[in-house]
């Protein structure tokens, strides 16, 4: 038996040996066996099967968790706070400053030599002689709290907003739409700049409750987000509103006498939820970038509280002696933006391959 | 076109009233200056006239260069955003000519070695760096390459030595750029009237060059207007990290000093800078895309 | 005047993506001769275009002829080097493509893809081109030609644009014309108009062409042979008319009884049930006998052999050969490559 280039066998020259039982009837069973079709299977779950296929997603999930999981605990185990300056049995140690990661200062050599335990410093300590590991943790925690808030803020007003005026259509969209266009325009970081100097001014002066913790310039950045960054998101739904409504089972919904406010939440909405995923999950890593970059321009979080971008900064004061001061908090950055970015990438491969612009 | 001018009448418009609004206007802040020096400065700003119409004189007075003097160091501000512009307006087009001929490229090579070591490389470069923020960047380079290496001396005003900063400017332009590039190419060679051109004969090379990147690089084109302002929001802290004296760091030092008629002035240029790229990105966009008119 | 022109050989196209080897064209053969027109008809997804682009050797990056040969004037074209290739499109075989819309570069005008058409494969300067490109769009009937020529393909309709991609096609004179499904994104108005103005082009040069289609109306009215593709092979080939009157694979009768009979308005229109085959997994058997009506068992193992019926014609199914076995006849032992 020959063999062709598909290593299929060539079919023998035909004869009168075939048997005639083959040619009854073939029932539907055995016609359904032969239709091998790939298996159909839920648009989530088929999104899934390809997110975890992605390495690239795999991994930054693990690193995201990771991160989270150090934030989350880190405060519990380690016994320095953030403003904390160390201090040993009761006393204020004025030499642990600038300790290399995982050294002792002086009073906490003695002190273990007397047979004391001490937590060590894993990434050494500030020029103030505090943890500088407890202090990159809630960076951290402030700099992704910044992202995931300023997101939802944004993720709201661009889903409202979007969503109305994709929906009501007509004047009202042309009217929402040039408000877009106009804010779209602006350049967003010199608006945070003049927005963070002026509050810094008016708000400094109140300084109670929530502004005190937050810091004036944080509350600025969400001020920003909620004025100029939601306009992507609204465009993005609006676009996504307008395909959606041409479909039929609109047009169905709307006979039978379905509201408006029902129509978009019921119908409209759990259409377009993947995008509207993706693009919150990239919208996180730009808010903590421009977070980063304030604070670096040492417009960022009140002090004592640190935040990576005010970490980075201070760190260049020291940089020839200390440059594993500014290396941490710009590892954090990279990581957290990177693992961000991958997941966003690989959602939308996963769920959106239409969107990949 | 309209759009601009409302888009700088607005920045405009913001920046003067959230100025104004700084508790205690923005003249008599802590420093307690003497009554003449006040009185100068009402005179100069017409404080003592209503916000509106001081508003209008002060867009009169931009409109013809005149932005005022500097509380800091009381010079002309106009003149100094004109010298300092200089430095960054060189250190800016270096890095945004850097960052699109070195994207475009990247990003052409990445398309046509798909999956192919190249593309992956360049990929995950250009991954990598949309993920450090400019200051890090500065900051690394500057203590990698200048301090511990000693390749690149340090900035200094007799010695401008341009590499690091552009570097530290221009990589997350570039790698944002090869990405689109990458994407874009990839839609443009899977078009049918690539097929077409094939099919007509036409040499592999010339596809690729004269029907496919023209195409592909029209949402690039549409990447210029937002570029320019990171560049030019970059140049504030990358500027300040290699001691630049630059607008960019100009404006880092008047936020810090709360030198109010500085800020407003170079938010106010910087904005107008901004729209003003836009704009030009869609000049080119409609020349280079037939398929659009100017309406 | 029985010459020849292309002959393909047991062809075999695939594509090798990330979920698996997509079979496309799984043996084809047919041969072309000059002058005449040979229509391939099919389902989307039956490898019709796929056998189109091979020719062309024009297969987006991730396809491969993996086996076979294509002899144009017995010349094996899958050998030729790129360069050679680049000398054969558009000089000896032009293609005209399914969408015009899409066809077309938006970015250059018309003259200038039609001039680098006509500059790639002749010594003809700027000038002479474009008189040639003129000429070119006058028989084809674009009125106003020189105005055209400085015109962006989004300025014209869609039928223009079909007639332009025919006179790109056309500007050098090739020898086979392969027309991809070249009426299906027109208007109904427009297609007639665009199959007459094929047609009267074909005789005019003299050509050779493999029209690609699904529409069986229009394989009725230009093409001399016929191959009926599913699953990239080949189901039945043979004349229009032994077709048309006389099919017997079971696929080529679904697909007649699914589109309208002028003559016979009451009868009703069956369509093939099922949908097409998955080419990452194709059966061992014949490729359509899971929506086959008739399947037998044999169907599902092994597949058919391609039996004359007449000289005229030859089909691949089993049934046939049932009949044949039946009817007591010695079945003739297929002639191996």
């Amino acid at each position: 038996m020959k063999n062709n280039e598909n290593g299929m066998p060539m079919k023998n020259p035909l004869s009168l040996q075939i048997d005639l039982a083959k040619f009854a009837p073939a029932t539907e069973e055995e016609k359904r066996q032969q239709d091998v079709m790939s298996e159909s299977s839920s648009f989530f779950r088929d999104g899934m099967k390809k997110l975890v296929k992605n390495p690239l997603a795999v991994a930054s999930m693990i690193m995201l968790a990771i991160v989270l999981l150090v934030i989350i605990f880190a405060p519990m185990i380690v016994p320095y706070g953030y403003d904390q300056i160390i201090s040993v049995e009761g006393k204020r140690d004025k030499g642990a400053k600038n300790l290399e990661p995982f050294a002792w200062s002086e009073m906490e050599q003695a002190y273990i030599d007397k047979g004391g335990k001490l937590f060590p410093h894993i990434f050494g300590t500030d020029a103030m002689s505090r943890d500088y590991f407890i202090r990159c943790v809630y960076g951290a925690r402030v700099s992704l709290f910044i992202g995931l808030f300023a997101s939802l803020i944004v993720l709201v007003i661009g889903v409202i907003w979007g969503s109305i005026s994709g929906y009501v259509g007509g004047k009202t969209d042309l009217i929402m739409m040039r408000i877009v266009d106009i804010i779209y325009a602006l350049p967003d970081m010199l608006i945070i700049i003049l927005l963070s100097v002026v509050l810094d001014s008016i708000l400094s002066s109140n300084n109670t409750g929530i502004v005190a913790r937050l810091g004036s310039n944080m509350i600025s950045i969400f001020i920003v987000f909620g004025l100029l960054y939601w306009v992507g998101m609204a465009r993005l739904i609006r676009g996504q509103i307008l395909a959606i409504k041409s479909n039929d089972y609109i047009l169905a919904a709307r006979s039978i006498g379905a509201r408006p406010g029902r129509i978009i939440r019921k119908h409209i909405l759990p259409n377009c939820i993947s995008v509207i995923i993706i693009a919150t999950a990239l919208q996180v890593p730009s808010a903590i970038f421009t977070e980063s970059f304030l604070s670096f321009v040492g417009l960022g979080v009140q002090a004592p509280m640190p935040s990576l971008g005010s970490l980075a900064n201070a760190a260049r004061e020291g940089l020839q002696s200390y440059p594993y001061k500014l290396v941490f908090p710009a590892v954090i950055i990279c990581l957290i933006v990177l693992s961000l970015n991958l997941l966003g990438d690989g959602l939308r491969d996963a769920f959106d391959p239409k969107l990949r612009k | 076109m309209l759009l601009a001018l409302a888009t700088v009448f607005i920045i405009c418009a913001i920046t003067f009233f959230a100025m104004h609004a700084i508790p205690g206007g923005p003249f008599n802040k802590e420093k307690a200056l003497d009554p003449a020096t006040i009185a100068a400065l009402n005179e100069r700003f017409h404080l003592d006239k209503p916000l509106l119409t001081q508003f209008f004189l002060y867009l009169k007075n931009i409109a013809a260069g005149d932005f005022g003097v500097s509380l800091k160091t009381g010079r002309d501000i106009g003149a100094i955003i004109k010298e300092s512009f200089a430095i960054s307006a060189k250190l800016g087009g270096i890095a945004a000519a850097a960052a699109i001929v070195a994207g475009i490229i990247l990003g052409c090579i990445a398309a046509l070695t798909r999956n192919r070591l190249p593309d992956r490389l360049i990929v995950f470069i250009s991954t990598l760096f949309t993920a450090v923020p400019s200051f890090v960047l500065a900051t690394l380079l500057l203590l990698v390459f200048s301090i511990t290496l000693a390749w690149v001396p340090v900035w200094s005003a007799a010695e401008r030595h341009y590499l690091l900063p552009v570097i530290a400017l221009a990589m997350y332009p570039m790698a944002y750029i090869t990405r689109l590039t990458k994407t874009s190419m990839l839609d443009a060679l899977g078009q049918d009237y690539v097929r077409t051109a094939r099919a007509k004969g036409v040499r592999r090379l010339l596809v690729i060059f004269k029907h496919t990147l023209r195409n592909a690089l029209i949402p690039v084109i549409t990447y210029v207007g937002p570029m320019v302002a990171y560049i030019l929001t970059g140049s504030l802290v990358v500027e300040n990290v290699f001691t630049i004296g630059g607008l960019g760091s100009k404006f880092i030092t008047s936020i810090s000093n709360r030198d109010y008629p500085m800020i407003m002035a170079t938010t106010i240029f910087l904005a107008v800078l901004m729209v003003l790229a836009n704009l030009i990105s869609d000049l080119i966009y409609k020349a280079v895309d037939p398929r659009i008119t100017f309406d | 005047m029985n010459e020849t022109i292309l002959q393909v050989k047991n062809l075999h196209t695939s594509f090798f993506t990330d979920s698996g080897q997509v079979m496309a064209v799984n043996g084809i053969s047919f041969n072309l001769e000059k002058g005449k027109t040979l229509g391939i008809v099919g389902e989307s997804g039956s490898g019709k275009s796929v056998t189109a682009y091979s020719i062309m050797r024009i297969l987006a990056d991730t396809g491969r002829i993996t086996g076979g040969e294509i002899l144009f004037r017995g010349e094996d074209i899958t050998k030729y080097t790129e360069r050679q290739m680049q000398k054969f499109r558009g000089k000896r075989c032009s293609i005209v493509f399914q969408d015009p819309m899409t066809s077309l570069n938006p970015v250059f005008t018309v003259g200038n893809q039609l001039m680098e058409a006509i500059m790639l494969h002749t010594d003809k300067r700027r000038g002479e081109a474009r008189e040639r490109a003129v000429e070119m769009l006058e028989l084809v009937g674009v009125n106003e030609p020189r105005k055209r020529l400085k015109q962006y393909p989004h300025e014209l309709s869609g039928g223009m644009r079909q007639r332009v991609m025919i006179a790109m096609a056309l500007a050098c004179e090739p020898d086979i014309l392969i027309a991809d499904e070249p009426t299906t994104a027109l208007d109904v108005t427009i297609q007639a108009q665009i199959l007459e103005l094929i047609q009267s082009l074909q005789k005019k040069l003299g050509m050779a062409m493999i029209l690609v289609t699904h529409d069986m109306g229009v394989i009725a009215e230009l093409c001399d042979e016929l191959i009926v593709m599913y699953g990239g092979r080949v189901c039945e080939r043979g004349t229009v008319d032994e077709i048309f009157y006389n099919p017997r694979h079971e696929y080529t009768k679904g697909l007649l009884r699914s589109i309208p009979n002028i003559n016979n308005m009451k009868e009703r229109l069956v369509p093939i049930s099922g949908t097409p085959i998955n080419l990452l997994n194709l059966p061992k058997g014949c490729a359509f006998c899971a929506r086959c009506d008739n399947a037998m068992k044999i169907c599902l193992e092994r597949l058919p052999d391609e039996i004359s019926i007449n000289e005229n014609h030859k089909a691949s199914c089993w049934l046939n050969i049932k009949d044949m076995l039946a009817a007591g006849k010695e079945v003739e032992e297929r002639a191996e490559r």
